[in-house]
């Protein structure tokens, strides 16, 4: 879905303001002699963003909103002040390279089911279909379930599975990558410095068939109970196995896919089939994905259950993909 | 407390919002400032899309937008909905009266989001599948009528925007089908 064109902010920026940034202009009143203390900023460029976080070190970084509001309308925080990137355009392309695909950090759910992306990472596409509804699909971004980092991020597990790669910048104006094993540290905690702006995430473009697959108590307005991407990498002649909600941060489950890896048979790889020969390692495979999950209790479902969904999605989206 | 003043573009007017806490949603500055009441306030957690909005043409839960993050965006809210609509000629628009026809509102409080994501489905979609219809309204809860009727609505609402656009642009239907290759 593609955005209607915005008007310029440049139209409100160019009143003159004692001192003020132009991104902070975004919000003062034409009339002169009138000072807020200007706490929420609207920058239309990245370097604006950079600086806007530069003058307001507190500052929260919005990006579509979904989580953070939630917990703003709940009262369980009073930002003192907000770095809005929406209306920075940039951060909503996405640049395909020879070997990658570079996703802005804007770039929405609704965004990530274009057929573009669809093509190429129909895990990643179908992940992000299953967030949330339509109306949570057209706010939340992909920077931002990276950045709130919460072990149910619906994309997380595929981010794990393609070897995703987060792109920061600071506002010192330094830039790094960082690879998504990184970059999440623990529930809600991230590599990421106050000072950094997640500006988008990378994506090796290889010939793969892949697969997400997600529990949860209804299709719509769910937050996932278990969820698993199954990438099968043709040029690599690699397995990559990604799992969500089942771990502190996203995990993925390398003794199975080195295990699987030679129980596939990889001759007719190239023109884009791999098989299973042998019937039985459906059920050992979904096993060891299982024994790699590190579920918890919780009030949307328990370690048990989690790591018995586990074994039926690897199990599942094996046989899909073969 | 820190307080902000900025301008919003809701349905095509600049509005002044002064002086507002800056961790105020869109819906609430819609309800309570811009005495817009057409968007209505349940969860507050983007669960029952009661609050539904268009942003930039994007169907919104408002109470999930920082309202003062929404500067420079163009908001459309249900009360904008029947004036706005090119196959409406009365005071309702045609999901709506569909929605009334069909008896779809009971309490009636779902009823302004179901209209924003119904029009934004059938803007985009003028002939959807079920399975569409049934995805697109997924993120709008409605406790009362088990959604038989509203699908009835949104059925209405298809044969009469499809009948009112080959009425309004029969010449070019009727030109496009004489050139169309065989």
């Amino acid at each position: 879905m593609v955005a209607a064109a915005r008007s310029p902010a440049q139209t409100r920026q160019n009143t003159p303001f004692n001192g003020k940034s132009s991104a902070e202009l975004t919000f003062c009143k034409a009339s002169p002699g009138t000072i807020f203390r200007m706490v929420a900023l609207a920058p239309t460029s990245l370097p604006d963003a950079l600086s806007a976080l530069r003058e307001h070190p507190d500052a929260h970084i919005l990006a579509g909103g979904t989580d953070f509001m939630v917990e703003v309308n709940f009262g369980h925080r009073r930002p003192p002040s907000v770095v809005s990137l929406r209306n920075v355009r940039e951060l909503r392309a996405r640049i395909w390279n020879d070997t990658t695909l570079l996703l802005g950090a804007n770039v929405t759910y609704a965004d990530l089911a274009a057929p573009d992306v669809a093509e190429h990472f129909p895990a990643l596409s179908a992940a992000a279909r299953t967030v949330g509804s339509p109306q949570i699909r057209n706010a939340g971004t992909i920077g931002g379930n990276v950045g709130t980092g919460s072990p149910a991020g619906d994309t997380l597990p595929v981010l794990a599975a393609l070897d995703a790669v987060i792109h920061l910048a600071d506002v010192d104006g330094s830039t790094r990558s960082l690879g998504w094993q990184s970059f999440f540290l623990a529930p809600k905690r991230t590599a990421r410095k106050p000072t950094e702006i997640i500006t988008g995430v990378e994506l090796p473009l290889h010939r793969t068939r892949q697969d997400y697959l997600k529990v949860g108590t209804r299709n719509a307005m769910v937050i996932s109970v278990a969820g698993l991407a199954l990438v099968i990498d043709l040029d690599d002649r690699a397995v990559r196995v990604g799992l969500g909600s089942v771990g502190p941060v996203p995990l993925r489950a390398p003794e199975a896919e080195k295990w699987v890896v030679n129980h596939l048979d990889w001759s007719d790889a190239s023109n884009g089939n791999v098989s299973v020969p042998d019937p039985r390692t459906y059920e050992t495979f979904g096993t060891m994905v299982a024994e790699a999950s590190k579920p918890i209790n919780d009030q949307r479902s328990t370690a048990e259950y989690r790591k018995h969904a586990v074994k039926v999605l690897a199990q599942r989206a094996l046989m899909r993909l073969v | 407390m820190e307080l902000v003043s900025y301008q919003l573009r809701v349905n095509g007017t600049e509005r002044q919002v002064e002086e507002a806490w800056l961790g105020e949603s869109l819906l609430h500055v819609l309800r309570e400032r811009l005495e817009l009441p057409g968007a209505k306030n349940a969860c507050e957690q983007g669960e029952c899309g009661s609050c539904s909005v268009l942003m930039n043409g994007d169907l919104v839960c408002a109470c999930l937008i920082l309202a003062a993050s929404a500067v420079d965006a163009d908001i459309t809210t249900v009360e904008a909905i029947a004036s706005n609509d090119p196959f409406s000629t009365g005071p309702l628009s045609i999901v709506q009266q569909a929605f009334v026809d069909a008896g779809a509102v009971q309490c009636g409080f779902c009823t302004p989001g179901l209209i924003m994501s119904v029009h934004d489905l059938l803007d985009r979609n003028p002939n959807p599948t079920d399975l569409e219809t049934r995805e697109a309204i997924s993120g709008n809860l409605c406790r009362c009528t088990g959604y038989g009727r509203i699908f009835v609505a949104i059925e209405q609402a298809v044969r009469v925007r499809s009948a009112a656009s080959l009425i309004d642009t029969g010449p070019t239907v009727t030109d496009q089908k004489r050139q169309a290759p065989r």
